[in-house]
């Protein structure tokens, strides 16, 4: 979002000078005023976003952007390169002890969104097949054991609490006892959000350390946070020596410029991102995709990866040889909608999609995703015969259909309607290929 | 208001090492006259406070404005001209707590995850419990583990009555049940939790317009406070929240919590100009009365000058 913004300016900057043909130093300048000035309204802080242009400075000065014809995207190349540098380079993974259980503590300040990173990490480890045990050591915030406890529950995963009178030592200490016992080989740890100027709350941290010995600790940190983040990441880091970074609420539409103070602060890898209230929504972190997406030029990657951990290969083979056979149906359809859905939210999705910035696109695809739920409606108020040979749907049919889906007759018809071009046009395809043209796997969509 | 808000507040902000009036001090050192490099530098000083680059430019400009008249600005000039600039946006005058003309005052909380919402209701409840009001919480936030359990504990330490349902509830039933018992049992203020939600999620916004749009078919003028409350931690991001809650159900006055740590919220003055609303109450700490009236003088003193 931002870099398009910056995109445009740079464009802006640039095109003064085009007809005078070479660049100077001082245009280069001015146009590193503009990245600046991106990077402090995307939070980055101040000092790291002095540092980072003047890298960029560097590179810039040189040849590449003097003697570049489109000077606006060479800055653009070079500060997405170093944006990624600076982010990490590879993206970074949990290191597992080898003498379980691997302790994971998650740490940061309040309300950064420590509680519900762990479930999501929990929910993570399990996905990969590991046992993890959750272990509630906030013993401060009214009713935060209580949800872990229901965090727990709806994941089906074992909360390990010693109520809020025991020292959170002695709740870490007891979960990895209850965890070697149990043959859980991971133990994630909950503590209380706390200010990292709080002497007397960073000491009980400490001792928290010095008494299991975590394997990883994380710090949790807002993508919102401002210009604060450097400070509140250098304490935690002196104090505990963090081992990673988790950023959450990344599903808002802030900039996210904390991550890369922190990264750059610390010198200690981002290892995930959350994206949403679900308790699957945890994402490894990648620094490509990230200055990709923070850069406006999206997150192919992901979507694609999403799509891959939704789409059964098989399905997608059958799907394809019902649509050469042309036996394509509203049954057919139904499930096609349904993959798409799984993928997350539409809006989402579409954030992925270069060019796609968040503003006036997105005004039109709230609609989009309630007509998805309307198509559904309607086809789950189809009989299976029905929905394999939508010919027989006369207009009682149409009635009742309306009536059970909450819609109208016209929205059923609507939707009769496009299936039935649909089906055309895949014909229309599926008789190019038979004359040789290519098919391929084509996405169906409404 | 007390002295010890200030000292409560400076004992907060006086934690910060490299507070701003220093910052301000070494940026003139050395230079008797106010050039384009200190300006520069002026403003850096101000986008670290989390101002925004908006508000930090119309300070400099004044600045500059100034200096092509001709002022020699000292240390101590550019401090009194941050403190005129930031005292014409908060304004002069503490911003009070709406009082509906009969009772109750329905005040909805809202705000992103995380903020502190319901800690600041169980202040704000504990504050006018203390001065005799009674007070009805509704526990509206269905949405997030355990946050009714966590209302419910406020509602025993501030011995408020909590109006609830259960998790998953439709967060207006809650809100409709708890201000028919606000009014039937003559209570003076409800006082409304919400979920914490992203601004972006054009759903949850629409849940939230729900529940205002509830309260205001029983009561025409309720809510009479939209309080949203914002974490001084929070960079940018802040202004945008601000915005879009705003459009959504009209933001009355801003709660600006956390203000302990090292960040100076400096956020709510760029909210403050750019939509005017004023802030309302700041959070200093974690026990139960460090939710103070907002003051916008000595908000500003306790950020400028340090001990």
């Amino acid at each position: 979002m931002m870099f398009e913004n910056l995109s445009a300016r740079l464009q802006g900057v640039f095109k003064n000078l085009r007809n005078r043909g070479k660049l100077t130093e001082k245009d280069v300048d001015l146009a590193l005023r503009e990245v600046r000035l991106a990077l402090l309204e995307a939070d980055v802080n101040f000092k790291v976003a002095k540092g980072f242009v003047d890298r960029v400075r560097k590179r810039a000065v040189g040849e590449e952007v003097l003697a570049s014809l489109t000077p606006a995207q060479q800055v653009i190349k070079i500060v997405n390169e170093e944006l990624t540098g600076l982010m990490g380079g590879q993206s970074s993974k949990i290191v597992f002890s080898s003498r379980p259980p691997t302790i994971i503590m998650l740490i940061g300040l309040q309300g950064s969104g420590k509680t519900t990173s762990c479930a999501k990490l929990a929910s993570l480890m399990r996905k990969q097949g590991r046992k993890p045990l959750l272990a509630a050591a906030d013993i401060y915030r009214p009713a935060a054991i209580k949800q872990l406890q229901v965090l727990g529950t709806q994941l089906g995963v074992e909360v390990f609490t010693l109520g809020d009178r025991t020292a959170p030592a002695d709740i870490a200490a007891g979960a990895v006892e209850r965890a070697r016992s149990m043959g859980y080989d991971t133990v994630i740890l909950d503590t209380a959000g706390r200010l990292h100027i709080d002497d007397e709350m960073m000491e009980e941290l400490e001792r928290v350390k010095a008494r299991v010995a975590p394997s990883e600790i994380l710090l949790v940190v807002d993508a919102m946070t401002g210009q604060d983040a450097v400070n509140v990441a250098a304490v935690f880091n002196d104090r505990l020596g963090i081992d990673g970074v988790i950023v959450t609420k990344l599903d808002g539409d802030a900039r996210g410029g904390a991550a890369l103070s922190v990264r750059e602060v610390t010198g200690k890898p981002i290892k995930f991102v959350t994206t949403g209230e679900k308790l699957d929504a945890l994402e490894q972190f990648h620094p490509d995709r990230m200055a990709s997406r923070i850069l406006g030029m999206g997150d192919v990657l992901t979507m694609i990866e999403k799509a891959q951990e939704t789409f059964d290969l098989e399905q997608a083979k059958k799907l394809e040889e019902k649509l050469r056979k042309q036996e394509f149906t509203l049954s057919d359809f139904l499930q096609q909608l349904q993959d798409v859905r799984k993928m997350g939210p539409l809006d989402q999705l579409l954030g992925m999609i270069p060019g796609v910035a968040k503003s006036k696109a997105l005004k039109g695809v709230e609609v989009g995703e309630k007509d998805l739920s309307k198509i559904e409606a309607i086809i789950r108020s189809m009989t299976l015969s029905e929905r394999k040979n939508p010919s027989i749907i006369d207009g009682s049919r149409k009635r009742r259909i309306a009536a059970g889906s909450g819609t109208r007759v016209q929205d059923v018809n609507a939707l009769l309607k496009q299936f039935d071009q649909a089906r055309k046009m895949l014909r229309q395809f599926s008789d190019a290929s038979k004359r040789g043209g290519p098919m391929g796997k084509i996405p169906f969509m409404p | 208001m007390s002295p010890s808000f200030i000292s409560a507040l400076r004992s907060g902000l006086g934690k910060t090492r490299d507070a701003l009036a220093g910052k301000i001090e070494s940026v003139f050192r050395g230079r008797p006259i106010l050039d384009e490099e200190t300006l520069d530098e002026l403003e850096a000083v101000l986008i670290q406070a989390d101002l925004g680059i908006a508000a930090a430019e119309s300070i400099i400009d004044s600045a500059r404005n100034r200096a092509a008249r001709g002022y020699k600005l000292n240390a101590r000039g550019a401090m009194a001209l941050i403190e005129q600039e930031l005292s014409a946006i908060l304004g002069a005058q503490p911003s009070a707590l709406a009082c509906a003309t009969t009772p109750p005052t329905v005040i909805v909380v809202v705000g992103v995850n995380g903020t502190g919402k319901t800690t600041s209701i169980g202040k704000i409840a504990a504050m006018l419990a203390a001065r005799g009001d009674h007070v009805i919480l509704a526990a509206a936030d269905t949405f997030r583990a355990a946050a009714i359990d966590q209302l419910e504990a406020w509602g025993r330490r501030t011995e408020c009555t909590v109006v609830r349902h259960q998790e998953g509830a439709d967060p207006a039933a809650v809100a409709f049940d708890a201000y028919q018992a606000a009014r039937a049992r003559g209570a003076d203020y409800l006082i409304v939790d919400t979920a914490g939600r992203l601004h972006t999620k054009s759903n949850l916004m629409e849940e939230l317009k729900k529940i205002t749009r509830v309260v205001s078919r029983e009561c025409p003028s309720a809510p009479h406070e939209v309080l949203l409350v914002v974490d001084a931690t929070t960079g940018q991001n802040a202004i945008v929240q601000a915005k879009v809650f705003n459009e959504a159900v009209g933001v009355t006055g801003i709660v600006l919590t956390k203000l302990d740590g090292t960040a100076r919220g400096g956020i709510v003055v760029a909210i403050t100009q750019e939509l005017g609303i004023p802030v309302k109450f700041v959070g200093i700490g974690e026990s139960v009365d460090d939710l103070r009236p907002f003051n916008p003088d000595e908000f500003i003193q306790g950020i400028l000058r340090t001990e």
